[in-house]
């Protein structure tokens, strides 16, 4: 299992709060007051209804693969990682983030696997959700 | 009102070379304009209205500058791959309100030999943070994403996709200037490395330098000039993106786009002789084909096989350039050929080997952007004066 490096994302006053949250183990995202909509990516105006409504709470960090790829090589930093994956898992609250399995050999990944967040500390005030396989 | 019949591709003009280090992307693009406009029988003094995309500075600035035009209309719409395809939805409907005459749409870009310092860069959106962290460096990584799901819940094969290979390699043998002017096999495609599963290296379009480019114009300026022109029936366009964290990977937005230029067209899919169908990935044109309605969807891994594709006499003929899979993708964006293909087309200017007898209407399309998140998706359909 190789390790995948971790790059500090790009925070903007409006998704700082959510990195903060990342950095105490806590996957967060935001839920209309107005309208219900569960949201993503963090924004301040809900794209439903466009009110400023929006309340963070903490997910459950529990999802599905919906879709994947092994990208063979990287570029960069990950030129080395080795073959890894890259998915969008659809979290238990409804939306499909991309992020990278984890955890398992890469050929033993598959849409519909089910699987549980982890977090990879970037140093720079934010930690990476990435997943495993649920146990 | 509809810009059906407002204004027509007079000119056309595809860079010959596709490798191109001792040109600056500014000198591709006059040596693409210079080329079109010659080719409508009209000079750069013709011209009124200049569109191109985001690559060279701020909008057409030094564009014009560097032509030393004063333009009285202009449009730097940015969809990626897909620009030019709505560059000319949109100088059909400023020719059509009066805006202008003659529209000048160019493309340069040379991301084979290296851009050096023309690297063209983005504003970082709010979901880039969210979406720039996890190894992805390339088109195909996310355009993979699609392909495996679309084959996931329709079970289409590997080797359906690498069809969409064979019938581009086909139609690229007898261009001179493709880059990959020869046959390959289902087997080739299949037994070529890996770079994103499921898609292989021959899964993938060529990069290529060069450009390409088209001159817009009224029915009255067309009236004036010697050379065949094609009739704007119809275009429409759209944006599909992750909505809101539901994005669905199995479709593209020529769902709405493609409706929507079938209906200003006053066409349907059983009228298009000759498509061009944008094709970055193998995946991208087997779910525009769907999406168009030339299949039902789901089916589009059935419908590309036995040869459907391949010009003349396939059910739908397609890039019989060679498309962006073997011919040439300059700029890393493939919307720009889709037009003059369908243009040569429409004039029997084709290879003999490939030209559809008596092609009437034909459709172009783009997807700019990426299947695994958002794109700019753009259909065209053009036809000869009669249709």
């Amino acid at each position: 299992m190789s390790m995948l490096p971790n790059p500090a994302p790009i925070i903007t006053s409006t998704s700082q709060a959510f990195w903060d949250a990342t950095t105490e183990g806590r996957f967060t995202l935001q839920k209309c007051d107005a309208c219900d909509l569960v949201v993503w990516v963090p924004r301040r105006t809900c794209p439903n209804c466009w009110q400023e409504n929006l309340r963070m709470f903490d997910a459950s960090g529990k999802g599905t693969v919906y879709s994947f790829t092994i990208i063979r090589k990287g570029a960069g930093e990950w030129k080395d990682a080795g073959p890894f994956v890259y998915a969008y898992v659809e979290l238990d609250e409804g939306p499909r983030v991309q992020t990278n399995i984890v955890g398992c050999p890469v050929d033993d990944v598959h849409i519909g696997m089910k699987v549980e967040v982890e977090w990879h500390d970037t140093g720079k005030g934010a930690a990476l959700y990435r997943f495993h396989p649920a146990g | 009102m509809t810009i059906r019949g407002a204004a027509y591709v007079a000119g056309i003009y595809e860079h010959p070379r596709r490798e191109i280090p001792d040109r600056t992307i500014f000198e591709i693009h006059t040596e693409v304009a210079l080329g079109a406009l010659a080719d409508a029988g009209l000079t750069m003094a013709d011209v009124d209205a200049v569109f191109c995309d985001s690559t060279t500075g701020m909008g057409a600035f030094s564009l014009v500058t560097h032509w030393g035009l004063q333009p009285r209309y202009f449009d730097n719409t940015e969809t990626g791959g897909s620009s030019y395809l709505a560059h000319v939805g949109h100088a059909a409907a400023a020719i059509a309100a009066g805006k202008c005459s003659v529209a000048l749409v160019t493309l340069a870009g040379k991301p084979r030999s290296g851009a050096g310092v023309e690297r063209m860069s983005f504003m970082p959106g709010p979901e880039t943070g969210f979406e720039s962290t996890w190894g992805v460096n390339g088109a195909p990584h996310s355009y993979a994403l699609a392909a495996q799901r679309h084959m996931h819940e329709y079970g289409t094969t590997a080797e359906q996709l690498a069809e969409i290979k064979v019938a581009a390699s086909i139609h690229a043998q007898h261009n001179p200037n493709a880059l990959l002017p020869f046959a390959v096999t289902v087997e080739d495609v299949i037994n070529s490395p890996m770079v994103a599963d499921p898609l292989h290296r021959l899964d993938c379009c060529v990069v290529t330098d060069g450009g390409g480019a088209l001159v817009i114009v009224s029915p009255e300026v067309a009236r004036s000039l010697r050379r065949t022109n094609a009739k704007i029936l119809g275009h429409g366009e759209a944006i599909k993106h992750t909505n809101n964290g539901r994005i669905d990977l199995t479709y593209t937005g020529a769902v709405w786009s493609g409706p929507r230029a079938f209906a200003e067209a006053g066409v349907s899919v059983k009228d298009i002789d000759y498509a061009s169908i944008y094709d970055s990935f193998t995946i991208t044109v087997l779910q525009t084909i769907e999406d168009l309605g030339f299949c039902e969807k789901g089916k589009g891994g059935a419908f590309v096989s036995d040869g459907a594709l391949v010009a003349p006499y396939g059910i739908l003929p397609f890039n019989t350039d060679g498309g962006g899979l073997c011919n040439n993708h300059p700029s890393n964006r493939g919307g720009m050929t889709k037009v003059i293909e369908a243009v040569r087309q429409l004039r029997g200017e084709a290879h003999p080997a490939v030209q559809v007898p008596d092609c009437q209407v034909a459709l172009a399309h783009g997807t700019g952007g990426s299947l695994g998140s958002r794109h700019g998706s753009v259909t065209v359909i053009l036809g000869q004066e009669n249709a």
